[in-house]
Parts: structure tokens; sequence; C-alpha cells
């Protein structure tokens, strides 16, 4: 099978989604397996987001946001970074392997960096295969 | 006025929603001056196959407590959908799979390999598990098929309303009921009945300052609770800030921290996530490395989180 990973990315407006941006402009070529969603701090990006993204059948889940220091918000990058140790260590108790949840720092002037990561991020999840979610929520379905 | 028809029913569940029913206490008498019961099988003796017979929706109300587990459970909550107008999901594992639900955690063949062949308490040479039929010479006997998964009642049928808790309160049950009687103008279907749309913290009485920060968790026995500060300012995990508040607050009251047990408030799909969240603020560390420390001392984040709510939850089950 032909398996092409699918990676949902939240980037914050002010540095991550800027750097992506910078990427493009620069005509960096990258993978192109990623879904952005821009949000407006990384600190907005509720747990529940990066679920409903697995659920829904997301190989990988990239959070980036500003450098720690940088935030937009001050702090929102900080509270990020603990919601994602918390996240990280759920999806591990529920069988996701944490190499698909990845949390970095991107500034706006990284567009290369944001490349090269979203290539090596790629790459280690085509390696690994797809997620077992499908197979996992479609062992019985008892309402049909 | 004709006598309303009610019916209880449990699936997956310890019985205690039936005994929260009885709680009602005084009121039962009035549940049961407007009500004709017609089914109920911690009280009443009456056999699947009467409900069976019964014309559809001829049952005004069921109040389905307890997950689903098994092909039984599942047969009984698509009969009663069929016969009853309202169906009400009664209870934690009705609503969200409850502490059954837990199960989800492990296969089928994990549960049976640690019922029928690992526990202390088993001999068991001959590895025999459970079958669904069985034929000797008295005749054939079917027992009910035990899913892979446990499944909250709205997964399996159509339900018309939720009361959470583990149980419900009392009181709570005997207002919803008399509504319903009074001819009241019932809420949009789909709607969490018997609860209110703020969360337990809003309810909860101890002192509470703005700014909750955390430098290390305890459980509840490694520290002494000063019956008067905000759970989680003393560093002990309580799921008020993700629960819904309806209870009364009272395992607070009775200075236990909250389970979580009536779910999440109003707009969070998932009650383990909105934790997580929630707790990600108060975590008084910026260095990645102090934080997996903290981290480190909630021992086991997915049961904390999702204690009556893992079927429920976005993800449902550990990934197989």
């Amino acid at each position: 099978m032909n398996f092409r990973p699918t990676i949902v990315a939240f980037l914050c407006n002010w540095c991550a989604y800027t750097g992506a941006d910078l990427a493009g402009t620069s005509r960096l070529h990258y993978a192109p397996n990623i879904r952005i969603i821009r949000v407006m701090c990384s600190g907005r990006i509720e747990p529940s987001f990066v679920l409903k993204a697995f659920q829904q059948g997301a190989d990988g889940v990239l959070i980036c946001g500003c450098h720690p220091g940088d935030c937009h918000y001050q702090t929102g990058n900080y509270r990020c970074l603990r919601r994602f140790k918390l996240l990280e260590k759920y999806i591990a108790q529920m069988g996701i392997e944490k190499e698909r949840l990845k949390l970095e720092w991107i500034s706006a002037s990284e567009g290369k960096q944001f490349a090269a990561l979203v290539n090596s991020m790629t790459l280690e999840i085509l390696n690994m295969g797809p997620s077992k979610i499908m197979n996992s929520l479609e062992v019985e379905h008892l309402k049909h | 006025m004709a006598k309303l028809k009610l019916a209880i029913y449990w699936g997956a569940a310890c019985g205690g929603c039936c005994v929260s029913v009885l709680d009602t206490h005084e009121g039962l008498l009035d549940i049961v001056a407007a009500a004709d019961l017609v089914f109920w099988p911690i009280a009443l003796d009456v056999k699947y196959k009467d409900v069976e017979a019964l014309p559809d929706q001829s049952i005004d109300l069921t109040l389905f407590n307890g997950a689903v587990r098994n092909s039984e459970n599942k047969h009984m909550a698509q009969v009663l959908r069929k016969k009853s107008k309202i169906l009400v999901a009664y209870g934690s594992c009705a609503y969200m799979g409850g502490i059954p639900g837990l199960a989800n955690f492990f296969s089928r063949e994990d549960i049976f390999k640690r019922a029928y062949d690992e526990s202390e308490s088993t001999l068991n040479p001959g590895r025999v598990r459970p079958v669904t039929k069985n034929v000797m010479k008295e005749g054939e006997i079917e027992i009910p098929e035990f899913f892979n998964d446990v499944y909250p009642l709205s997964q399996v049928v159509d339900v018309d309303y939720m009361i959470p808790g583990c149980p419900p309160q009392s009181s709570r049950l005997a207002e919803v009921f008399m509504a319903i009687v009074s001819g009241a103008p019932l809420p949009p279907k789909g709607t969490v009945v018997g609860a209110l749309d703020k969360t337990n913290c809003d309810e909860c009485k101890r002192k509470k300052s703005e700014n909750k920060t955390i430098k290390r968790f305890y459980r509840p026995w490694e520290i002494e609770d000063d019956k008067e500060t905000c759970f989680l300012e003393q560093g002990v995990i309580c799921l008020g800030p993700a629960t819904r508040s309806g209870c009364g607050v009272r395992c607070v009251e009775g200075n236990g921290p909250c389970r979580g047990c009536y779910g999440p408030p109003p707009g969070a799909t998932d009650p383990g996530a909105k934790m997580m969240s929630a707790i990600g603020t108060m975590i008084d560390s910026n260095e990645p490395e102090e934080i997996d420390s903290i981290i480190e001392q909630i021992v086991d984040p997915a049961g904390l989180f999702y204690r009556f709510s893992l079927p429920g939850s976005i993800l449902g089950r550990k990934l197989l």
C-alpha cells in the first residue's frame, strides 16, 4: 500500500504561521502531507483539538508556537507546553505512539527550519505506518 | 388523567442507579401515584418476553441505567427504545460509559485472560472460556455475547435525554419526573437534564484564589486536607473545573475531591481534555524538565481524568 501520512498542524498566528508563510514565499519545497490550521496563539490549542484530529484519522499532530519568552500574549506558549506534556502522557496510555505528537517552536524568520521539521516528521511517520485509530474505532459498530 | 407508564432497566450497572430511585424516599410515593411501573428488574418480576410483547411506544418513560457491555444489554436497549416514548440515559454509565467503561483500556481477550486464566483465585487448566451457545442433553443454552468495547447508551440507540451522576441525585430525578408528569414543555432532544449548566467549581464553597498554581501533586492520602481551601490549590487533583454542576458538590462537602461523575460542562465534549487544559494552566513551571517531573506525580492521567467517561470520550478506548 502506498501510505501517505496526514499530519494536522496547529500553528500560532504570530510566529509559527508566519514562519510557514516564509517557507512558502521563499519557494522552499517540503512534504505536502501537512494540513495547517492557524490559531491565534499556541495557548489556544485545547487538548480536545488534538484528540479530535487523532480521532478523525490524523497520523500525526504537530503543534508550533513562538519560542519561549517570545509569545505575543506573553505566556500562551508555556500553557501550550504544559498541556502538550499532559497530552503526551495521556495519548501514550491510550496506545498512540508519542512520536505522533510533536511540539516545536518556530519563529517568524524560521521558514527553513519549518520546512525541515515538516520533512523530518513526515519521514518519521511514514516509517511508523498509519495510526491504528481507524481499526480500533471500527471494531464493532452497534448502532447500524 | 391516565397514569404514566414507567420502566427502569439496568445494563452493565452496579445497581446503585436503581437504588437512587428508591432513595427518593417519600418522593417515590408521588412517582408511584403518577405512574405505573411496568418493568423494573430490581423490584418487579416482569420477564423480557412480557416487555417484548408490549405495543410499540406504549411506555411513556424509560430510565435506562448502566452501559452496554454485552448483547443482552444491546437487545434490551433496542427493545426499550422501540417500546418507549421517552428514553433517558440515567446515570454516568448509560450517559458516558461510567466505571464499567474503564474496561475500554483493555480488549475482550485481555479481560478474559485475566478473569479465566490469570486471576489468583482461578484454576482453569483446560483454559475454558465462555461460549455464547452450548448444547447439552437437556437442550441448548445461550448466554449473551461479551463485546470487545463498552458503549454508552447513545452509541447503541437514540437517546432523548441524559441524567448524569454516579448515581444521579435522587432529588433531581424527582424534579425531572414531576416536570414530565406535569406536562410542562420538554427540552430539546439530547439535553442533559437533572443537572445545572455551570461547573462544580462555581458551586463549590471552598476558598479559592484567583491565581491557582501547583508545584507538586498529591494523591488524597498523601496530604492532610485543611477542609477549607480549594483541593487543587492544595495540590490534590479535583475534577471540579471539568465537571458539570448539579450534584450539590457532595464529594467536596464530604472532604473528597470531585471525580467527575456528572460529565463535562455544557460546550465541552471531552471531560478529560477539559481537565488537561485546566491543569495545564495551573502547573507552576515553564521549564520542560520541571514540568515533566511535576506531571510524573499524576500517576494515571487517563484513568483519573476519564474515570466515568472513557467510552463517551473523543478517543473512546485504548487503541488496539
